[in-house]
């Protein structure tokens, strides 16, 4: 790090890798305590008997719910791990995140998520000098079509 | 739920349904469980000054997730949220709570949007929103924007 940059030549090769692909179960009861948990009240999110009767034909999840523990959680651990080991900064905020919903999540849905590191850049901001990692995840379901895409940032100092 | 919003209904400008939040201790401790986010960044004190935010902060997921509430409430049953993003720009502080059910006076989080411009496209009728969480302040602390088809009245 003789320029001062965060960003290592080990952490550059990490872009474009895939970090991880995970499996995630999509159920009922774990749809459920998230809804309660926002606060949404949304029958499609909350009550079976009704979701059911709908297009939908189940409980629906909530936008961005792919299952417990959400996905964020189990990507910012094997994130920071991967990246510690290249040497990135260990604080970490979580900075934002984009969805694309494709098909419907809903109940008893089993996706198939790919994390891949799709950028890093980094500047000074009021934490110091501050890094910014994009992380971007494809969600397949059972028939093969991708459900969802979502692109975090992460933010490391 | 309110009722069905039309294509017809809205322009650009038109007003999104605010959706209310109070975010309390008790609130994160749900959300925690709920969403698997452990992170003592959110209930611990120490913690929480040596990560340099001060104070246990309110999980951006969770106020994504109010903003999704916010688009889909709107939207009713025959809308569909095609996209939602959102950056968590500022810093929020939970009430605590005053009895186990009831929080401290203090703040009220408004999740409020606006139509941006709305266009036909692929057979869909798609309106582009920007939206945000503001502080009892009126900071926008987590700004976003949301991409939705809604049904029209033309083709009931």
């Amino acid at each position: 790090m003789a320029n001062g940059s965060l960003i290592t030549n080990e952490l550059r090769q990490l872009i474009g890798k895939t970090l991880d692909t995970i499996i995630f179960k999509v159920e009922e009861g774990a749809i459920q305590r998230y809804a309660q948990a926002i606060g949404d009240p949304n029958p499609l999110f909350n009550d079976p008997d009704y979701a059911s009767r709908t297009k939908y034909g189940r409980l629906l999840a909530p936008p961005g719910f792919t299952g417990w523990p959400a996905k964020e959680e189990r990507l910012s651990a094997r994130l920071l791990g991967s990246l510690a080991k290249a040497g990135a900064p260990s604080r970490l905020l979580d900075g934002g995140i984009e969805f694309e919903f494709i098909e419907p999540i809903g109940a008893g849905d089993v996706l198939i998520a790919t994390t891949k590191i799709a950028d890093m850049t980094e500047r000074e901001t009021k934490l110091g000098k501050t890094m910014f990692t994009t992380v971007k995840t494809t969600f397949v379901n059972k028939k093969g079509n991708v459900a969802l895409n979502s692109r975090s940032t992460f933010i490391l100092f | 739920m309110a009722k069905q919003v039309y294509y017809e209904d809205v322009k650009a400008g038109t007003e999104i349904t605010p959706l209310a939040k109070v975010a309390t201790t008790r609130m994160l401790v749900q959300w925690a469980g709920a969403s698997g986010d452990f992170n003592p960044l959110h209930y611990d004190d120490d913690f929480a000054k040596a990560m340099g935010v001060g104070a246990p902060i309110v999980h951006g997921a969770l106020k994504r997730a109010w903003l999704g509430q916010l688009m889909t409430d709107w939207i009713g049953e025959q809308g569909r949220l095609k996209k939602l993003s959102c950056q968590y720009r500022g810093m929020d502080y939970p009430r605590k709570m005053k009895t186990m059910e009831e929080p401290q006076d203090g703040e009220t989080w408004w999740c409020k949007g606006k139509v941006a411009k709305k266009y036909d496209q692929d057979g869909e009728h798609l309106v582009e929103c920007d939206i945000w969480v503001e502080n009892g302040k009126g900071e926008k602390t987590t700004p976003g924007s949301a991409l939705v088809a809604l049904p029209a009245r033309s083709r009931k």
